[in-house]
């Protein structure tokens, strides 16, 4: 049903040269602009001024549909979510006012110069941080994504959930994050060779708390300052926040007020009764930290359709593995009978999204697409039933199973549960 | 043009003999916090040892008013039926066709709702609770499935002392079983 590349491109190219030996063939150019004013064939915007400029830059107003979709507690509407709509992005960086949300008790405003970082606990000695001093230390930069351990959760569910792409998966981002190494500031403290978790602390209207293994603080993780390459989003942690590669999101905590060194994990709310995975046996995962690759289909998907039959379709999506790169993504289009390998677009960053494509030939017929893939420890992203035989459905948080488009004859599109 | 050659070559220097240059050299500024650490507001974070909690006491009936004043809009006049999810009842759900992941079906620490209803409740207010309030919801909320009974009395002694049916149903897949 895939038609390989080499086909594509092939297919391209005739098209390319009979457009070309269509306008040998046509009327030349000038004789079209023998008229004395161009003024009737020309739009607008080519026959005034432009708008003057702008302090910051917006979209364009024809773009307004490109909207985070909000689910909040009607209760509470600071408690909920927002979903960066993955269906109408391409390439791999998440805009700043696209980023996925999961506030807790609403974003708080805070004032840089009122907010203070303290790093305390199991250290040699105390140590707090104003915004200013954290702004002269050596940064690095890293684009990586950040997802919620809760994405995608309706794929527990019984019936499959009519939600556009990112409306269903889109509690993951995608960004570059610039900040210190977490591990220059413990180290400045000095820590205790009794030191194993450190407690995160944020300043928001839940005063956020969760523990994260001090071996991770002291390998890759940020105290991130910029997203994407400006100051951090107010819904992103400003003026500061963890930044955790790969691992789930709850744990890069925003608006970051505190880390404290501890022998044991706090027990916390957010890391006992949530964001944790209870199994058919009765029993629940905890400490589930890293997040399993993963990959979907953008477009085509649901809430669009396929206007031409037969028709070319540039299929496109988005693969992540919080383990490392992503090696392979595979895509079928009969419901995973065959499967074809999409072309990855590079760079391929560890722990980042990266964009795949392959052209596909519909003949107008009933098909299935989905994606599958791969990341360099070798680990499969798996099938829903799979994924329900390992874990049953009521583990809510860590879905990462093939996601399955169904085209219709029609061109229409749904979404199904595969195998 | 000499000063700015050797600038050029002591940039090199780093580079080519520090591991990772590019944290060779920055000044430490964090200030001493000896006395902010000491400080409640910076102590909030209370441990399943106790650790944390603040002297104080409450009782079930007492919890049970301020429930109802400050809770049972979101959380339903029992801790049941609100927008947000239940809070009690459905303890030995976990292996049922339905299990309900209640405070008392499946939070494994009492000193977690101390350390969660003083730092987030109410939503719309938090840290305007006393101790004593919140020892008095947690009385209240942990005696509805009598897992402690109704006249007792919690404090910081107690709380951590309360045994909760879920205690052993985590798996920890950090670190071992990655």
């Amino acid at each position: 049903m895939i038609k390989p590349t080499d086909s594509r491109r092939q297919f391209l190219q005739k098209i390319a040269l009979g457009s070309a030996f269509a306008g040998t063939f046509s009327l030349p150019v000038w004789a079209a602009q023998t008229k004395l004013s161009l003024s009737d064939d020309l739009p607008e915007w080519m026959k005034t001024s432009g708008k003057g400029f702008s302090n910051y830059g917006q979209p364009s107003p024809h773009e307004q549909q490109v909207i985070r979709w909000i689910s909040a507690n009607p209760d509470a509407l600071g408690n909920g979510v927002s979903w960066t709509p993955l269906h109408d992005l391409q390439g791999t960086i998440t805009p700043n006012g696209l980023h996925y949300e999961r506030h807790h008790n609403g974003v708080p405003q805070i004032d840089p110069t009122q907010h203070t970082l303290l790093v305390n606990g199991l250290v040699d000695k105390p140590l707090s941080f104003d915004v200013a001093s954290l702004l002269r230390y050596p940064m690095i930069s890293r684009t990586c994504f950040i997802e919620c351990g809760g994405n995608s959760n309706s794929g527990w569910r019984t019936n499959p959930i009519q939600s556009k792409a990112g409306y269903a998966h889109g509690l993951v981002s995608n960004a570059e994050w610039t900040g210190i190494p977490v591990r220059l500031l413990l180290q400045e403290a000095g820590i205790k060779t009794d030191a194993k978790w450190v407690i995160a602390e944020g300043a928001d209207g839940a005063a956020l708390n969760i523990s994260i293994p001090l071996e991770k603080l002291l390998d890759d993780a940020l105290l991130a300052l910029y997203q994407n390459g400006e100051r951090l989003r107010p819904e992103n942690g400003y003026p500061m926040r963890l930044v955790l590669p790969g691992w789930e999101g709850i744990l890069n905590v925003k608006w970051l007020r505190q880390l404290r060194l501890s022998k044991q994990p706090a027990m916390t709310r957010d890391e006992t009764s949530q964001y944790t995975e209870l199994q058919p046996d009765g029993t629940a995962r905890q400490f589930t930290f890293i997040m399993e690759a993963k990959s979907l289909i953008t477009s085509p998907s649901l809430g669009m359709m396929l206007p031409d039959n037969p028709g070319t379709y540039q299929l496109s999506g988005l693969a992540w593995s919080g383990r490392g790169k992503i090696t392979r993504v595979e895509i079928s289009a009969d419901g995973g009978d065959t499967w074809t390998d999409a072309e990855l677009h590079g760079p391929i960053l560890d722990r980042a999204f990266t964009r795949f494509s392959l052209p596909w030939h519909w003949q107008g017929d009933y098909s299935v697409l989905q994606s599958r893939a791969t990341d360099e420890t070798g680990y499969v992203q798996p099938t829903r039933n799979d994924l329900v035989a390992n874990r049953g459905t009521y583990g809510f948080f860590h879905y990462n199973a093939i996601v399955s488009w169904e085209i219709t004859e029609t061109g229409d599109i749904n979404h199904v549960y595969g195998i | 043009m000499s000063t700015g050659f050797s600038f050029i070559s002591s940039l090199l220097l780093i580079a080519c003999f520090s591991h990772s240059y590019a944290y060779a050299e920055y000044q430490s500024l964090g200030k001493s916090a000896e006395q902010l650490s000491t400080q409640a507001e910076w102590n909030l974070t209370i441990t399943p040892d106790g650790k944390g909690l603040p002297i104080g006491k409450g009782s079930s009936a007492q919890g049970t008013k301020i429930f109802a004043m400050k809770c049972a809009g979101c959380h339903g006049p029992a801790g049941i039926g609100g927008s947000a999810e239940p809070l009690v009842g459905e303890v030995g759900s976990l292996t049922s066709e339905y299990p309900e992941k209640t405070i008392n079906s499946y939070w494994p620490y009492a000193t977690t709702l101390f350390d969660y209803i003083r730092r987030a409740m109410p939503i719309d207010a938090p840290f305007s609770l006393s101790a004593n309030e919140v020892y008095a919801l947690c009385a209240y909320l942990l005696s509805e499935d009598d897992i402690i009974p109704i006249d007792q009395e919690l404090n910081e002694e107690n709380l951590p002392q309360v045994s909760m049916p879920n205690r052993d149903g985590f798996i920890a897949i950090f670190p071992d079983k990655y």
